[in-house]
């Protein structure tokens, strides 16, 4: 992930600051864990540039989180906070960080399993219940409450869930 | 208008209109868990339409943004494919083309993630992705119905019969420069036919439904010659922004 590396191994305050936004539709993952947070840049004029990758095309969280950036970055000093929305490379599930798989299924939500690009939509055979960490679950629709999620179901503990679809 | 901005206008005009369909099933679907589906469904395909209706107006570069072009524009300047326009109220009918349209697209998609025109090429490779999973929803409700009951197994046949003959204009150059497939920018679409056809004919035998021996529907969407439904599509889709010229939420 070379488009990375160089900020997120010596962050800087702005990419510190930008990191800390949370993604509205989960508001326990910041865009950091998601991997969505591309690059941050800053200028010695306090300018801050910031990209950001979309999960799927018409996520209509992008709107919100480009204001929650232009807000957080603003709050913090920078006084020009411009955000821009990069396609390529596509986002992957894969991008999502250990941390943010672990907040995600502390939050009730299964993280998403890898994803097997190229081939048929990647099925996720045994995906562990969040709340009692049985394996023996079935999905209940493909598509849920938001683009990125499917709707399961925990045969043992008889509770519904959400699982965050590889992508 | 350049041949570049007609074969985009033509692929964000596909998932616009498809998506506005999509749009009528949300509440009206079989089960609660298809009214997010389907509603997922067309959300996706409206991304991938203003992401490509933006760059459409990107490369006109005569300062037509999304909206202009998704709310302004009347009936014979949209480029989509008749398919995607006439009405599905039929819930057989609504999975049969979304069979036919998704796996067209997934494999556009495919093809269009080499395209030499990079903003095309990003849009194209992220909605890929997408379209597997629409792939895989119209066929497994087509496998459901059509080898359920006698009476799904008849009416999904009825769909697939209904459908079929609209596929032709998808694999069909029509008015499309040669020279865009030269320079790398658009892929032909006769060479979709292929892989198209074999995907779709697999998941019908899958289906125990027989594949339809119809002759091509007249179909020339692509050039602005449309079917009796799209006048009243585009009534509903751009009422609200022409009756409050910009009106915002």
């Amino acid at each position: 992930m070379e488009h990375r590396t160089a900020t997120a191994t010596t962050p800087s305050r702005a990419w510190q600051v930008a990191a800390g936004v949370l993604d509205p539709e989960l508001p326990v993952v910041t865009i950091e864990d998601l991997g969505i947070l591309r690059e941050v840049t800053e200028d010695d004029q306090g300018r801050v540039h910031v990209r950001v990758t979309p999960t799927y095309s018409g996520c209509p969280a992008m709107e919100t989180i480009r204001e929650d950036l232009v807000s957080a970055l603003t709050g913090a000093g920078f006084r020009t906070v411009t955000v821009e929305f990069v396609l390529a490379p596509a986002w992957t599930t894969d991008w999502m960080t250990g941390e943010g798989r672990a907040k995600l299924e502390a939050y009730g939500v299964a993280p998403p399993g890898p994803v097997a690009d190229g081939g048929p939509v990647p099925l996720a055979l045994s995906v562990r219940c969040p709340q009692c960490g049985s394996p023996d679950t079935h999905e209940l629709s493909r598509f849920g409450s938001t683009s990125c999620k499917a709707l399961w179901s925990c045969r043992s503990c008889r509770e519904p869930f959400d699982h965050f679809k590889a992508l | 208008m350049s041949a570049h901005v007609d074969y985009l206008l033509g692929l964000a005009d596909d998932a616009l209109v498809s998506s506005q369909r999509m749009g009528w099933w949300i509440s009206r679907s079989p089960q609660l868990e298809e009214d997010v589906a389907m509603a997922n469904i067309g959300l996706d395909q409206l991304g991938q339409a203003r992401a490509l209706l933006t760059h459409a107006g990107a490369v006109e570069a005569a300062g037509r943004d999304e909206d202009d072009l998704a709310y302004f524009r009347d009936e014979r300047d949209f480029r989509n494919v008749c398919l995607v326009e006439r009405p599905m109220e039929d819930f057989g009918v609504a999975m049969a083309r979304l069979l036919v349209f998704a796996t067209w697209q997934h494999e556009l998609y495919g093809a269009l993630s080499a395209s030499t025109d990079a903003t095309l090429a990003a849009v194209a490779a992220k909605a890929r992705k997408e379209t597997a999973y629409h792939v895989d929803h119209a066929r497994q409700w087509t496998l459901r119905l059509g080898d359920g009951t006698a009476e799904s197994h008849d009416r999904m046949q009825a769909a697939v019969e209904a459908e079929w003959p609209w596929r032709e204009e998808l694999y069909d150059a029509g008015t499309l420069a040669p020279e865009l497939v030269e320079r790398g920018i658009a892929v032909d679409p006769g060479t979709l036919r292929e892989p198209v056809e074999a995907r779709l004919d697999a998941v019908l035998a899958e289906a125990t439904l027989s594949r339809p021996d119809v002759a091509a529907a007249y179909s020339r969407g692509r050039q602005g010659r449309h079917t009796e439904a799209m006048g009243y599509l585009l009534a509903e889709m751009q009422h609200l922004a022409r009756s409050h010229p910009g009106v915002t939420w």
